[in-house]
């Protein structure tokens, strides 16, 4: 292959693309600007504090277990509490303002002390819920279980209607079908629990009750010591394998329009070999793509400070995934036909590809026969390979298999290109 | 210096060149001329590189022209009909890619460049964008494009098409000038006019096949006394090709 026409090549393919200012600065910019957008939203708590659930109490039962439920939910910090009437409350969950509304029924706390303690049905909370808003709806139904027991278990051992509701449990014991043994030991549990109530409130102590019996601590774990999940190095590996992907169509456009303009005449006419066309095509892709991706990295680095926990294997990494973007724009121009329908036929793959990728969507929320299936898209791995190699921290060697896929992928969309490029039509 | 000899090609059933044969000898420029889907442009696409022939020869100097790579293809420098130029560059960064396919550089390739801008009255443009360019001034840079590696023989595909007369009066003068240097001139046009006022030799196709191939006074000679001795060639062209419409 001569060198000097390729050099002169790709070169022309470099000037091309600087001529035109307001597209180099967009074509940086867009994938910057989409990364940080999509990187706030994944962020961590690591640095800020996340978002609060908001959610309505419609309180008409008015009970001291009522109020007790609407002061925990609201010293929750996960929770956002309001308590509206009933009617603004269904209507602001109607209009997609509130994801959950919770009303405590009139009776609620009377019911739920009795069932409590074996004297009834269990009683009734209902749940106003925005079917768009499923992840909220489950928060907010864990959260409330939590807070309904220990409110519930207070009432039932401090509170101002828990002697009689005990009395009234020890008198229907009389009538009770349980053996006379275990009804004796039932007895002197409520009995037990009378008197707890009654010293707590001679003495003023503070409110017992049930509750969750454990506190959970967590350790993020990367390669990185000291360091927190930064989202900004993930969303950045997405948006920029998904521009890289956008950079290859557009490559391929610009083969597609090059014919159609009567340009490979000219460039087959020269004592060229069809290789070396092509190759210098995917030689100054490749350095388009690459600019594009350490610019992006760049900034990720300098304002977000996305850790690159291993600087070589984010280069290999991302060096594969420049010529596998490449390569895919010369796979795209040998099947494509006009630039226009090419262009578009080339997105709707790309976009499929970025999605199965798991580049939008984490890829656990798939099935179970999908998330098999984006082990063989190539963006699944330049999403992990630079995920590895910047926030996990992980070692070099962690970058081998996923270039080594992304390299053997070039090879092969290269080969396919070379033997189905319509160089006749030429 | 150009050859060919019983030249085909076919896409599926469709016969596009059917044993065509002609020369072009130095110094000399040949019309090629045919209707629409006579088979001109396949002929040039095969001479130039760009089409495999299904059989038959094309030789320069005597030697059959080979693969993509082949060294003899520097002996020939294509025109194509489309405006085969990349219109975000200067007229002298087109020309230095075009030089260094042909292994041109330094300062002979600088020196190519200038000349080419000179001959076709560009030289004072060669800094400016091609996309700033009139559509004659493209025509002419794609004229100097095609002689940049001073190739000795030239296929010209439509050279002229859309451009001003006094655009396509200039690029008649540059072909006289490399007519005088020898060079061996391939000529396809629809203008009968330009045919008559340049061509040596005219060679008229219609589907695949060469149905004539002499000189003007030839033609007419051979057209006998319906045509009478002061015929044009558009009416030698359309009594050979007939008047049906062919598109």
């Amino acid at each position: 292959m001569a060198l000097a026409p390729l050099v002169a090549l790709v070169r022309k393919d470099l000037q091309i693309f600087f001529t035109d200012r307001r597209a180099v600065i967009l074509t940086l910019a867009i994938p910057i600007a989409i990364a940080s957008f999509f990187g706030s939203l994944f962020q961590g708590q690591s640095d800020q504090e996340a978002a609060r659930v908001a959610v309505a109490m419609v309180d008409q039962d008015g009970s001291g277990l009522s109020k007790r439920l609407i002061t925990a939910t609201a010293a929750d910090k996960a929770l956002a509490v309001t308590q509206p009437p009933l009617e603004e409350a269904r209507a602001a969950v109607l209009a997609g303002r509130l994801g959950v509304a919770v009303v405590i029924p009139a009776g609620f706390g009377d019911a739920a002390v009795r069932a409590f303690i074996g004297q009834g049905k269990n009683a009734e909370l209902e749940l106003l819920t925005d079917p768009s808003k499923g992840a909220e709806v489950a928060m907010v139904r864990g959260l409330l279980t939590g807070h309904v027991m220990g409110a519930v278990t207070q009432e039932a051992f401090t509170g101002p209607s828990s002697q009689r509701l005990l009395d009234e449990g020890i008198k229907s014991l009389e009538t009770s079908t349980m053996p006379a043994d275990q009804r004796e030991l039932l007895r002197r549990v409520f009995e037990s629990v009378q008197a707890l109530s009654r010293g707590q409130q001679n003495t003023g102590a503070p409110a017992a009750g049930l509750g969750v019996p454990f506190e959970v601590h967590e350790t993020q774990v990367t390669g990185l010591p000291l360091r927190q999940y930064n989202g900004y190095a993930h969303s950045f590996a997405g948006m920029g394998i998904q521009f890289a992907l956008f950079a290859g169509i557009e490559l391929a456009a610009g083969i597609l329009l090059e014919r159609e303009r009567g340009l490979w005449k000219r460039l087959r006419s020269a004592p060229l070999s069809r290789s070396t066309l092509l190759v210098a095509r995917g030689i100054s892709g490749t350095c388009i793509t690459l600019l594009t991706l350490l610019v992006s990295f760049a900034f990720a680095r300098l304002v977000f400070q996305a850790p690159i926990g291993n600087l070589g294997g984010f280069l290999l990494v991302t060096i594969a995934s420049s010529i596998m973007a490449a390569t895919f724009g010369l796979l795209v121009a040998a099947l494509g036909h006009t630039p226009a329908a090419t262009r578009r036929v080339a997105m709707f793959v790309v976009l499929v590809m970025v999605m199965l990728g798991g580049a939008w969507v984490p890829s656990f929320l798939f099935p179970a026969w999908l998330q098999q299936l984006t082990w063989l898209v190539p963006v699944r791995w330049a999403v992990d390979g630079l995920d590895a190699m910047t926030w996990r921290g992980l070692p070099f060697t962690d970058a081998l298999v996923p270039s080594g896929l992304l390299l053997a992928f070039s090879l092969a969309c290269g080969a396919v290109a070379l033997w189905r490029f319509r160089w006749e039509e030429a | 210096m150009l050859a060919v000899r019983e030249l085909r090609k076919s896409y599926g059933r469709v016969v596009a060149v059917d044993g065509a044969s002609f020369a072009v000898e130095p110094g000399q420029l040949v019309g090629l001329l045919g209707p629409n889907g006579a088979g001109k442009s396949t002929t040039v696409a095969m001479i130039a590189g760009l089409v495999t022939p299904d059989g038959g020869t094309v030789t320069i100097g005597g030697k059959p022209l080979g693969g993509d790579t082949d060294p003899q293809k520097r002996l020939i420098g294509l025109v194509p009909q489309d405006l085969a130029l990349y219109e975000e560059l200067p007229a002298a960064a087109n020309l230095r890619l075009f030089g260094a396919l042909y292994g041109l550089s330094g300062r002979p390739l600088e020196d190519a460049i200038g000349s080419a801008l000179l001959l076709v009255g560009l030289a004072e443009r060669a800094g400016d964008r091609v996309k700033t360019f009139s559509g004659g001034m493209k025509r002419r840079l794609n004229l100097a494009a095609g002689l940049l590696h001073d190739p000795q023989i030239l296929l010209l595909d439509e050279p002229t098409v859309g451009v001003d007369p006094q655009s396509r009066n200039a690029i008649f003068e540059n072909l006289e000038y490399l007519k005088g240097l020898g060079k061996a001139l391939l000529y396809t046009t629809h203008y009968m006019e330009e045919a008559e006022r340049m061509a040596d030799r005219i060679v008229v196709m219609d589907h695949g096949r060469v149905l004539a191939d002499d000189t003007l006074a030839g033609l007419r000679e051979r057209a006998g006394r319906d045509a009478g001795p002061g015929a044009s060639l558009e009416s030698l062209f359309l009594a050979m090709t007939g008047r049906t419409l062919r598109d």
